[in-house]
């Protein structure tokens, strides 16, 4: 391929000049940043939640987390982030006004962490509700036994042994989470991919610009592998779960 | 008053009958030990003094309190009634003295300091004082069933519930868990054992119930037990266990 790299175009000036190209990409990469810690607390918090009702003895828990996971992971993601960008507002005429009163910026913004909050929480609700059942039943027992009601059973017991065990697809969850936030682009969200896609079109370097948000992710997606990491040692408990490796 | 009374009792699983119109009691001081085939209820039985098994008939009265009526508050009926699973049971990610803590601060109140001086006045009791800090992925069988009964009793029970506690222990390690048994039972501990080791029964048991598909089958003072088991069924499970 005799193509003829430009990667000196990121130390270009923009056309509305003052701001280099590098910084349009810096602050994609800010925004994706955001959504992804935003979305990423919403889908941690709803996903824990719901995971656990599905464990629950209670029909009507259970019968709403089922709705829950079903409704966010039976819809594809694009799907889902138009709907809440595009037709939910349509509904709310509240909401409508508001939207076209300020900057777009913000509606963009939420819609984007509603969107993936909400649907990485169905799935993480899963692993959560899996975990949970992997543990041996007498754990519950036991912890009722002694008094605990159901809710300290679950706080004091199951859940930090289910988190224990379920670590590592929470990461994978977590780098998913940070690579689907691209999808942002497709309400107008000035991220990462929206900054490539349109450096490129004010350059025509596209092979750079998209490089370089390609390696963006590459290196974010691994940091937060690597912290996910040093959080698995540090919960790693002397005797446990170790019977398969290491 | 006896201190765990059965009336009555009946449990279905869907169609299946696993416990038949089961009525017997436990007065307060009292070691009753629970035997019969696998399958025959045992565990089942026992665990419808702390409501771990719901049961559709009947009424079971702990402590003057009816574990059934819907106004008992389970969570503090279960917290005065110890209970020693087959596996241990023990949470695996706190060391020896928060399992003992746990439920101490959590469920009676008591401040850390209290807590843990009553949890190291127990593993001293129970032997265990150097494995305080240790998890329970550390420790042999054992050693973690013996931390289960003082987990147990850190609670100050008023009976003490034990469903097969040697069964999944290694031959060498039985005794030293009945030995803490043993001891417990000469203290005067109201206590239900479901075990197999027929040796502990003829040491500490007041008396014997044997059950056999659901139905208390046999219910006698120990000596009568041993001696002249009225049931075919008792005496082909005593010659099946004892002969070997």
């Amino acid at each position: 391929m005799n193509y003829h790299w430009n990667w000196g175009v990121f130390f270009q000036e923009t056309p509305e000049g003052g701001t280099f190209y590098w910084e349009i990409l810096l602050s994609g990469l800010g925004w994706t940043l955001a959504v992804s810690v935003v979305a990423w607390l919403i889908a941690m918090l709803a996903g824990s939640v719901i995971g656990t009702l599905r464990t629950t003895q209670n029909r009507w828990l259970t019968a709403t987390g089922h709705c829950w996971v079903e409704l966010f992971r039976n819809i594809p993601l694009l799907v889902q982030m138009f709907l809440w960008y595009f037709v939910i507002p349509e509904f709310v005429p509240p909401l409508k006004r508001w939207m076209v009163s300020t900057d777009p910026v913000y509606a963009q913004f939420i819609s984007a962490v509603l969107c993936l909050g909400l649907f990485t929480s169905a799935r993480i609700a899963e692993q959560v509700r899996a975990g949970i059942q992997s543990l041996p039943r007498g754990q519950r027992l036991a912890g009722m036994a002694l008094g605990l009601t159901p809710l300290q059973t679950y706080r004091h017991v199951l859940l930090p042994e289910a988190f224990r065990i379920i670590i590592p697809p929470l990461t994978s969850e977590t780098m998913n989470l940070i690579k689907n936030s691209s999808i942002a682009l497709t309400i107008g969200l000035a991220e990462l991919t929206f900054r490539a896609r349109e450096i490129g079109e004010y350059t025509f370097s596209f092979f750079e610009a998209f490089t370089a948000a390609t390696l963006v992710y590459v290196i974010i997606s691994m940091s937060a592998n690597r912290v996910m990491a040093v959080v698995e040692r540090r919960v790693a408990v002397p005797g446990l779960i170790t019977a398969g490796g290491n | 008053m006896p201190m765990i009374e059965f009336k009555n009792v009946s449990k279905w699983y869907g169609h299946f009958q696993v416990l038949k119109d089961c009525t017997t009691k436990v007065e307060k001081g009292e070691v009753v030990v629970v035997c019969g085939p696998s399958g025959s209820g045992k565990s089942t039985l026992i665990k419808c003094v702390n409501a771990l098994e719901p049961f559709q008939q009947g009424e079971v009265i702990v402590n003057s309190q009816s574990v059934g009526a819907p106004t008992t508050q389970l969570p503090q009926l279960r917290a005065k009634i110890g209970m020693v699973f087959q596996h241990f049971e023990l949470f695996p990610h706190m060391n020896v003295t928060e399992n003992l803590n746990l439920a101490q601060i959590k469920v009676l109140g008591r401040s850390l300091d209290e807590a843990t001086a009553k949890s190291q006045m127990l593993l001293k009791r129970v032997g265990m004082t150097d494995h305080a800090h240790k998890f329970p992925g550390q420790l042999s069988g054992g050693q973690q069933q013996r931390i289960a009964i003082a987990r147990g009793l850190a609670m100050d029970p008023v009976a003490m519930l034990f469903d097969e506690p040697t069964s999944a222990l290694d031959p060498e390690m039985i005794n030293e868990v009945l030995d803490v048994m043993v001891e417990l039972a000469q203290e005067g501990m109201t206590m239900m054992c479901v075990t197999h080791e027929m040796g502990f029964a003829r040491k500490v048991a007041h008396r014997v119930i044997f059950m056999d598909r659901g139905e208390i089958v046999e219910d006698s003072p120990k000596a009568e037990f041993f001696g002249t088991p009225r049931s075919e069924r008792a005496q082909q499970f005593l010659s099946k266990i004892l002969h070997h």
